[in-house]
C-alpha cells in the first residue's frame, strides 16, 4: 500500500487544486496511465503514474481546492505497488512514482481564473500591492499559512521583487531530510528559527542558483590611480563634510561602464531581454539575519560627491532597517564588496532579474610584470557573474574592459 | 514519568492551559493550593462584575426618572450583595472543577516546589490533605499569578479593619462613610465606583499625572469628568508619603506639587499595582532568571530552563486573564508541536466602572511615539440613536489608524457597555483590517456599535453622524 501525493508543478507552487480525477477506486493503474488533472492559477497539468497498482481510495474529493503539495491524494494497493511514492524526482529516473506532463494540449481552467483563494490579511494584500509583491509568491506565517503583514514585509526587504512563478512545470526540489535523518543529534546543535527574511533569502538565492545559467569573468584591475584621485577628491571634498570610498568610485565606474556597454545593463524576462535605460546600482549591504541591496538610482547621472551622500545613507538605514521598498526593490545590477574582509576574489549569485552582478575583491600590493620589469602596484580583482541567457561572454568582457579602463584612468569618469 | 505536563497555578491562564493541553491528548495534572479559577474567578474579574452589576443597578434607580419611571423607598442590602457575589464565584469555581474532570485532568490540591531534574523540573507538593507527591513530568508550566503590590513603608499594609486590598473591599461589612483609593487603574477605579454608588465619600489618590494611566489621555480626561460628576474627587500626580491612625479611622498625607495635604478617611483601599508570586517555588534554585518579581520567558513562555515554562501574570504585564488564558493554550500547543500563532494579537483592557472604558492596541501618542503618522477617528455617543435612546449619551470612541498603510493600530471608549464592543476593534485588528474593511463592514442599527463604524469613517473625514 502506498500514498500518491500532491505534486509540485512548479517551484514555487506550495497548493493547487485537484481538478479531475482521471482513474476511480478500484482501477487498476500501469505505469503512464493519466491518472489526475491538477491545477494552479497557471496552467492545468496532468498527472502519470509510474509503477503499478490498485486505487484503494481517492483521499481528496474532485474539485477541492488548495490541495497543498505533499499530502497525499490517492492510495495505491495491491502486490504491485510501488514501494516508493514522494513527489521529488530522485537521481535515478526509472524509480521517480509520479511524473508530470503538461496536459497536451494545456486544458483552459475548469474553474474560473481568480477563483483560488489566496489566504492573505487585508492589510497584508495592500502592502504587497503597494509594493508590486505576488502574493502567490509568499509563504504566510499566519493561521492556515495565512499570508500576513510581517511575511510580506519579510519579502520586501529580502533583495529584489518577488517572483512570479514560472509558467514551466519543473520538478520540485527534494524535501529536506530532518536534522535527525542527517545523523545530528538534538543536543548538538542550537536550532535558529528561519525568519521571514532567511525564508526570502534562501528561496531567491536557490531559485538563482538553480534556474540562471551563471557564469563568472575575473579580470585584476590596478587601482593606484584611483587611489590617488581618491586622495585628491577626498581633500577636495572635506570642506562639504563628504568621504568618497573606493567602493562609491567602483559603483561611478560601474554605472558608466554600463552605459558604454549597455547590453550588460539587461534582464531577461519571458516577454524578452529588458535592456535598462539607467543604471540603477544594487548595493549588498549586511544586515542582522540576512542582507539587503538598497538601489543608487540613475547612478551614471550622478556626482561622486552625491553617490557618497546616498551610499551612506543606504546603508546606514538598511542596517536599522529603515529602507522604503522603492529604496531596495528593482535595480539593474549589483554590486557586492567583501574587499573589507580582505577577500581576495570570490564569485556572487545573480539577484534576479538582474543581469548580472559584479564582486569586488580587496585591494593589495602585487608584484606585476610591465616592460619586463616587475614592479609593484595595487591591484584589486573583479568577478563579473553573468546571466548567459541575456549576457553572452563577449558582452561581458567588453564590459569589465570598459570598467577596467574607468578605474585605471579614473580621469576619464568627467568626460 | 507521571504526566506530560504538569500545570501550577489553576487560574485562567492554568486551567486554560490544562484543558487545551489535555485537548492535544497530552497527560496532564495540575496543582492549586487555594481554589480552582485563581484570583480572576474567586476573588478579582467575576465576583467584581457581580458587585458592580448591584451598583449599576441601584445608580439606574436613582434616575428612574429619566425613564419616566418612579421608585419610592429604594435602598440596599450589603449582605445580600455580598452574598450575590460569593455565590457567583463559587458556582464558576464548580464550573472549573467540572472542566478538569471533564478533561480528565488530574487536579492536586497543595503547594508546589520544584526542584532540578530531567527532561523537566520535578514537581514536589506538599498536599493539602497531608503529606506529599512528587510529580515527574516532560514540561512544567508555572501559572501561579501574581498578588497585591502593598506600601508597607508608608503604612499601607491592609489589616483588614481600615486598611483594604482588593481582597477585603470585595467582601465589606459596611460602606465605609469615607473612603480613599490608592491607585487609579482599572482595580482602583472600579471599586471607587462601586463604593461612591452606594454612597462612599470617595477620593482616588494616583502617583501619575492623570487616571487610568495606561489609558488614552483623552478617555483619562473623560474618565476624570465623567467620575467627577458622580462625586468621587481625585487627587493625581499625588504621591503617598505616610498613613496614620486616627481614633476612627485613617489619616493619609499626599504629596502634590511640592504640597503636603493629609486626607482624612474612615478606610483606604491599596490598588497600586501586583507582584508575580515567584516565591517558595524553588527558583532560585533552579536558576529561573526573575526579574522584577516576574519571569522572565521568550515569546512561547519558555524559560530558558529545560522543560520549564511560565505564563501569565507570573510572566509580566500586561496583567489580565485573557491574556494569562492565550498565553496558557499558546505555550501548551508549543509544547505539543504545534505551531500556534497569533500571540502577536493585540490584547484589549476593560475598565468595568460606571462609565465603561476599554481599549485595544496603541493610545494616540504611542503611536506618535513609533514614529507613525496618525489619523485619528473620534464619535461622540450623544450623537448615536440607540444611545440617546438608553439614556446613555456619556462617553465617545476614538480610533487610531497608521495613515501609511490604513491599519488599524489602536481604539479607545468610553461610555455604556463599551467593554462588550472593544472585540469588535480587537478581532479587526488581529485579522489586519485596514480602514477599507472596517467602511465595508455594516454594523447593524440601531446599536450603540455604529459608533464604532463612525469613528473609523471620522478618522478619514468620512463620519454620516457629526
Amino acid at each position: 500500500m502506498t500514498d500518491i501525493l500532491m505534486p509540485a508543478l512548479s517551484p514555487t507552487m506550495e497548493e493547487g487544486i485537484l481538478a479531475k480525477w482521471l482513474v476511480k477506486v478500484g482501477d487498476s493503474v500501469r505505469s503512464g496511465d493519466l491518472i489526475a488533472e491538477i491545477e494552479t492559477d497557471k496552467a492545468t497539468m496532468e498527472v502519470e503514474a509510474v509503477d503499478e497498482g490498485v486505487v484503494e481510495a481517492l483521499l481528496v474529493a474532485e474539485g477541492t481546492e488548495g490541495v497543498k503539495v505533499n499530502t497525499p491524494i490517492a492510495r495505491l494497493s495491491g502486490e504491485n505497488s510501488p514501494v516508493v511514492t514522494a513527489p521529488a524526482p530522485s537521481p535515478v529516473p526509472a524509480s521517480v512514482p509520479v511524473v508530470i506532463a503538461p496536459a497536451s494540449p494545456v486544458k483552459k481552467a475548469i474553474i474560473p481564473e481568480g477563483s483560488q483563494r489566496i489566504l492573505a490579511s487585508p492589510l497584508a494584500r495592500r502592502l504587497a500591492a503597494e509594493r508590486g509583491l505576488d502574493l502567490t509568491a509568499l509563504t504566510g506565517s499566519g493561521p492556515h499559512g495565512r499570508i500576513i503583514r510581517v511575511d510580506v514585509e519579510a519579502a520586501a526587504m529580502a533583495p529584489g521583487p518577488a517572483k512570479v512563478a514560472s509558467p514551466s512545470p519543473v520538478p520540485a526540489p527534494a524535501p529536506a531530510a530532518s536534522l535527525a535523518q542527517l545523523g545530528y543529534t538534538e543536543d548538538s546543535y542550537t536550532l535558529v528559527p528561519l525568519d521571514g527574511m532567511r525564508r526570502t533569502v534562501a528561496r531567491r538565492l536557490t531559485e538563482s542558483a538553480r534556474d540562471i545559467p551563471h557564469f563568472p569573468l575575473t579580470i585584476d584591475v590596478e587601482i593606484d590611480a584611483l587611489l590617488a584621485a581618491r586622495s585628491r577628491i577626498n581633500s577636495l571634498l572635506e570642506p562639504r563634510g563628504v568621504k568618497v570610498s573606493v567602493n562609491d568610485l567602483v559603483i561611478k565606474a560601474a554605472a558608466l561602464a554600463l552605459k558604454q556597454v549597455p547590453e550588460a545593463n539587461a534582464s531577461f524576462t519571458p516577454e524578452g531581454i529588458a535592456l535598462h535605460r539607467h543604471a540603477d546600482i544594487s548595493m549588498a549591504v549586511a544586515v542582522d539575519g540576512g542582507l539587503i541591496t538598497p538601489i543608487i538610482r540613475k547612478a551614471e547621472q550622478k556626482g561622486l560627491a552625491e553617490i557618497a551622500l546616498e551610499a551612506k545613507d543606504l546603508a546606514e538605514r538598511a542596517r536599522n532597517r529603515k529602507l522604503k521598498p522603492e529604496e531596495f526593490q528593482g535595480g539593474t545590477f549589483s554590486i557586492s564588496n567583501l574587499g573589507m574582509f580582505g577577500i581576495r576574489q570570490f564569485g556572487s549569485i545573480i539577484n534576479p532579474p538582474q543581469g548580472a552582478i559584479l564582486s569586488v575583491g580587496a585591494g593589495e600590493a602585487r608584484a606585476v610584470v610591465r616592460d619586463g620589469q616587475v614592479i609593484i602596484r595595487t591591484l584589486m580583482t573583479v568577478t563579473l557573474t553573468c546571466d548567459h541567457r541575456v549576457i553572452d561572454g563577449a558582452i561581458g568582457a567588453r564590459w569589465l574592459a570598459a570598467f577596467r579602463a574607468l578605474i585605471e584612468e579614473p580621469v576619464t569618469m568627467i568626460v | 514519568m507521571d504526566f506530560d505536563l504538569v500545570v501550577v497555578g489553576a487560574g485562567p491562564g492554568g486551567y486554560v492551559a490544562a484543558i487545551r493541553a489535555a485537548q492535544l491528548g497530552l497527560k496532564t495534572a495540575i496543582v492549586e493550593r487555594d481554589k480552582l479559577g485563581g484570583v480572576c474567578l474567586n476573588w478579582g474579574c467575576i465576583p467584581t462584575k457581580a458587585l458592580l452589576k448591584s451598583a449599576e443597578t441601584f445608580e439606574t434607580l436613582g434616575h428612574l426618572e429619566d425613564y419616566g419611571l418612579r421608585a419610592e423607598k429604594v435602598s440596599f442590602d450589603l449582605g445580600a450583595v455580598v452574598a450575590r457575589s460569593r455565590k457567583v464565584a463559587g458556582q464558576l469555581n464548580a464550573g472549573v472543577a467540572f472542566l478538569m474532570k471533564k478533561n480528565k485532568v488530574t487536579v492536586i490540591e497543595g503547594e508546589a516546589r520544584l526542584e532540578p531534574g530531567t527532561p523537566a523540573p520535578v514537581v514536589r507538593v506538599a498536599l493539602k490533605a497531608g503529606g506529599e507527591q512528587v510529580l515527574k513530568a516532560a514540561n512544567v508550566i508555572l501559572a501561579t499569578g501574581a498578588r497585591a503590590r502593598i506600601l508597607p513603608d508608608v503604612g499601607l499594609a491592609p489589616d483588614g479593619e481600615r486598611v483594604w486590598s482588593y481582597r477585603e473591599a470585595m467582601v465589606p461589612d459596611r460602606v465605609p462613610t469615607s473612603l480613599l483609593v490608592v491607585g487609579s487603574g482599572a482595580i482602583g477605579i472600579e471599586f471607587a465606583s462601586f463604593y461612591r454608588a452606594l454612597g462612599s465619600e470617595v477620593t482616588v489618590i494616583e502617583a501619575l499625572p492623570r487616571i487610568l494611566p495606561v489609558e488614552d489621555e483623552e478617555v483619562s480626561a473623560a474618565a476624570q469628568k465623567a467620575f467627577e460628576a458622580r462625586g468621587i474627587t481625585f487627587r493625581t500626580g499625588a504621591s503617598v508619603r505616610r498613613l496614620a491612625r486616627s481614633g476612627k479611622g485613617i489619616e493619609l498625607t499626599v504629596e502634590a506639587g511640592g504640597a503636603p495635604e493629609t486626607l482624612k478617611a474612615g478606610v483606604a483601599i491599596v490598588a497600586v499595582g501586583i507582584v508575580g508570586n515567584v516565591e517558595g517555588l524553588g527558583l532560585e534554585a533552579l536558576g529561573v532568571k526573575v526579574e522584577r518579581t516576574h519571569v522572565v520567558t521568550d515569546s512561547h513562555g519558555a524559560t530558558g530552563i529545560p522543560g520549564l515554562w511560565a505564563i501569565g501574570d507570573l510572566a509580566g504585564p500586561p496583567w489580565l486573564a485573557h491574556k494569562a488564558s492565550h498565553e496558557g493554550v499558546h505555550c501548551v500547543e508549543h509544547i505539543a508541536g504545534q505551531k500556534p500563532s497569533g500571540l502577536t494579537a493585540p490584547i484589549p483592557g476593560c475598565t468595568y466602572a460606571s462609565p465603561q472604558i476599554a481599549s485595544v492596541g496603541l493610545t494616540e501618542a504611542q503611536a506618535k511615539a513609533q514614529g507613525l503618522a496618525v489619523k485619528v477617528g473620534r464619535f461622540p455617543l450623544r450623537a448615536n440613536g440607540k444611545a440617546i435612546a438608553a439614556g446613555h449619551t456619556e462617553g465617545f470612541i476614538k480610533t487610531v489608524f497608521d495613515a501609511a498603510t490604513g491599519a488599524l493600530v489602536g481604539a479607545h471608549m468610553i461610555g455604556a457597555d463599551v467593554t462588550e464592543m472593544i472585540q469588535g476593534y480587537a478581532l479587526a485588528m488581529t485579522l489586519e483590517a485596514t480602514e477599507a474593511d472596517l467602511f465595508a463592514t455594516v454594523f447593524p442599527h440601531p446599536t450603540i456599535s455604529e459608533g464604532m463604524h463612525e469613528a473609523a469613517l471620522d478618522a478619514f473625514g468620512r463620519a454620516i453622524h457629526t
